[in-house]
């Protein structure tokens, strides 16, 4: 008994040093108050919090209400929302195509997905960046073949970004979509023909509900690190529309603003939090 | 040329996998006429193609060669979802995702009927496999047993006229597989749907079976009714496959098959010719060496006793290859038992022993 707990405290510290010791950190930095050049100062508010929905005017301190941060995180939300259906629609044809190799060739396969991560995330993003900007190869293939007149703008806008989170996060979707279908009992695909389901019937009726785990398993593996991701928006968004990750980054370096940076964390992880729970909790349900 | 009375007629089917000279073929040329209502049973040792057999039937695979009728159309090129044939498969496919009735219901909602209608069908079919007021549990909450009733259920649901069984009974313990064979049978009968079956038990097929094809190699050794089966093998692998036999090679001399060690045994033949013996175990009476009449087979030795409850049995040598003889327990009248090491003699009863050409 006393030896079995021991197995565990390797794992239970890093959870408490590297997660619950920066989470309480940053919940309770969000009611502190800035100091002036960055860092908290020991004294209790709900400033951050209020600055998250209401401008405070400098001269007469009357609230006004002020959707600009809401925005962000309602865009950080669509972005990442859009980056997983995307991941979904690429990720489950690709799983299902290298669960279905033969054995011998399935981790070949499997291997070449994870070639490109093989390097930095910031290197990539920049290449990407390469690519898109308007003297990039993308824009000169499409001139010189007189397609476009000038060059097409596709990079710094939402395009970017969201092709910049695909990029990032597509091997999360696909590998835990491989690991479902490779579990698939695929005599239940002919069971479903035998009794009648055409081709599509097949794919709604019992791969996709069978699938669901890896499809949840995908889908917020792709969603909750592209909610607050940096990188895309940073550097292919170049700066001019902002998701959550460079707003909370904003506040730490430039604004000095610790404890609303802090705020905005703690509405990322608790949106994200709920998100799961609401999420498991569906899933128990249709267990019973 | 096509009877309504046929349910599936199979000509010269044949499925290799692999291509030039390493092809398998796993069905080599099957001719079959399976017939309306009937139980119909193809039975193999493990590989003789069975499984490849009802995939063709079924739809899930496509025959390098030959033909398949349901019902007089060719089904060539017609996708599983649109045969009037439905399967029942080994390791039952149950949908763990659904419920046994939405298991059941699954092929009408599929081909779109009213709610009412698929309601209505399912609980029938539940009553009909005996599983009323399991409707809600799901797949894993079932017991092998249950499973394979659902399985059933479903399958019978969109009122299939063939119903292909792969050894639907492989999974379950002896007792449940001795109940479901007579239940299977009733339910065929009920429904007068035509059953095709498989199976490598010989006791199932010759329980259940109107007509048994007896496979091996991809090929069909043997088509008739189970006594046929049993009581005339038409060659050494039926033999010896259905109930196990003595083979015994002799040659044909002048006054009939001479056997190494057994004597002469009435047979007409070609002289000279090499025969096989084929004697069922059960058909040889054994009694002691001293009481040999003419006629009578040995002398033998008894090297070993079996005794397996119902029945007792004699491993005997003497002859060209070791002989068994199994006797009823009910018929062992004390003075009828043999140790190892008795000299003993054999007499077969009227007709037992059949002459195959070897
Ligand atoms: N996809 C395949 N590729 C190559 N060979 C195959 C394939 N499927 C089956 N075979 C071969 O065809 C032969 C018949 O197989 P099949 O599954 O029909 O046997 P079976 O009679 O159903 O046996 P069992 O009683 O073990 O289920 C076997 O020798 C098998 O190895
Ligand atoms: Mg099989």
């Amino acid at each position: 008994m006393k030896l079995h707990r021991l197995l565990l405290a390797p794992s239970l510290g890093t959870i408490l040093i590297f997660m619950a010791l920066p989470i309480s950190l940053t919940t309770l930095y969000s009611v502190l108050s800035p100091a002036q050049y960055g860092g908290v100062i020991w004294q209790p508010s709900a400033e951050a919090y209020v600055r998250l929905l209401f401008e405070r005017d400098i001269f007469d301190d009357t609230l006004t209400f002020n959707a600009d941060y809401l925005q962000i995180l309602g865009r950080s939300v669509v972005q990442a929302g859009l980056a997983t259906i995307l991941c979904l629609l690429i990720g489950l044809p690709t799983a299902w195509f290298i669960a279905t190799r033969p054995a011998g060739k399935k981790s070949l396969w499997l291997m070449l997905v994870t070639v490109p991560y093989w390097v930095n995330l910031l290197v990539r993003t920049i290449a990407l960046l390469l690519i898109l900007r308007d003297e990039g190869p993308v824009n000169g293939a499409l001139q010189s073949l007189g397609l476009t007149d000038g060059p097409l703008s596709l990079a710094y806008n939402n395009f970017a970004i969201g092709l910049g989170l695909v990029s990032s996060f597509l091997p999360f979707m696909i590998l835990p979509l491989y690991a479902a279908i490779e579990r698939f009992d695929f005599s239940l695909l002919e069971a479903a023909y035998d009794l009648h389901a055409s081709r599509w019937q097949a794919v709604w009726s019992v791969i996709l509900p069978i699938l669901r785990p890896g499809l949840i398993a995908g889908g917020l593996l792709v969603f909750i690190p592209g909610i607050g991701s940096y990188l895309a928006p940073d550097i292919l968004g170049g700066g001019k529309t902002l998701m959550l990750g460079n707003l909370i980054g904003m506040q730490f370096q430039g604004s000095r603003n610790w404890p609303f940076g802090a705020a905005l964390s703690t509405v990322l992880m608790t949106v994200t939090l709920v998100a799961l729970i609401l999420v498991a909790r569906r899933a128990a349900r249709e267990e019973a | 040329m096509q009877h309504a009375s046929e349910a599936c007629q199979l000509i010269g089917l044949g499925r290799s996998y692999g291509r030039g000279a390493s092809a398998h073929r796993a069905l080599d040329g099957i001719d079959l006429s399976i017939r309306a209502n009937e139980f119909f049973t193809l039975l193999g040792p493990s590989g003789c193609g069975k499984t490849t057999l009802l995939r063709l039937i079924a739809g899930f695979d496509q025959p390098t060669s030959g033909q398949i009728s349901i019902f007089g159309e060719d089904v060539a090129g017609l996708p599983p979802e649109d045969r009037p044939v439905n399967t029942v498969f080994q390791h039952y496919a149950l949908f763990p995702h659904l419920t046994v009735a939405q298991n059941v219901g699954f092929a009408l909602r599929m081909l779109g009927s009213p709610q009412s209608e698929i309601a209505a069908s399912v609980a029938r079919m539940v009553a009909l496999v005996g599983l009323e007021g399991m409707e809600h549990r799901r797949p894993d909450q079932l017991s092998g047993g249950q499973k394979q009733r659902v399985a059933l259920a479903r399958a019978l649901a969109p009122g299939p006229k063939i119903l292909l069984l792969d050894e639907p009974l492989s999974a379950l313990d002896a007792k449940l597989r001795q109940r479901m064979r007579s239940e299977l049978k009733a339910l065929q009968r009920e429904t007068g749907i035509t059953f095709v079956f498989v199976t490598h038990d010989q006791d199932e097929a010759l329980a259940m079976s109107d007509r048994i094809a007896v496979m091996q190699g991809g090929r069909v050794q043997q088509l008739g009714r189970p006594d046929e089966i049993y009581e005339a093998p038409a060659n050494r692998f039926v033999a010896d496959f259905i109930g196990g036999a003595n083979l015994i090679p002799a040659r044909i001399g002048s006054q009939g098959a001479e056997a190494e060690g057994l004597g002469v045994i009435p047979a007409t033949g070609e002289p000279g010719a090499a025969v096989t013996l084929v004697i069922r175990p059960e058909r040889l009476a054994i009694l002691p060496a001293t009481q040999k009449a003419k006629d009578d087979l040995g002398p033998l030795t008894v090297v070993e006793r079996i005794y397996m409850g119902n029945e007792l049995s004699f491993r005997l040598e003497g002859a060209a290859v070791p002989l068994h003889v199994t006797l009823p327990r009910g018929g062992l009248r004390g003075a009828l038992d043999f140790s190892p090491g008795d000299r003993v003699a054999l007499r077969p009863e009227a007709g037992a022993i059949r002459v195959l050409a070897s």
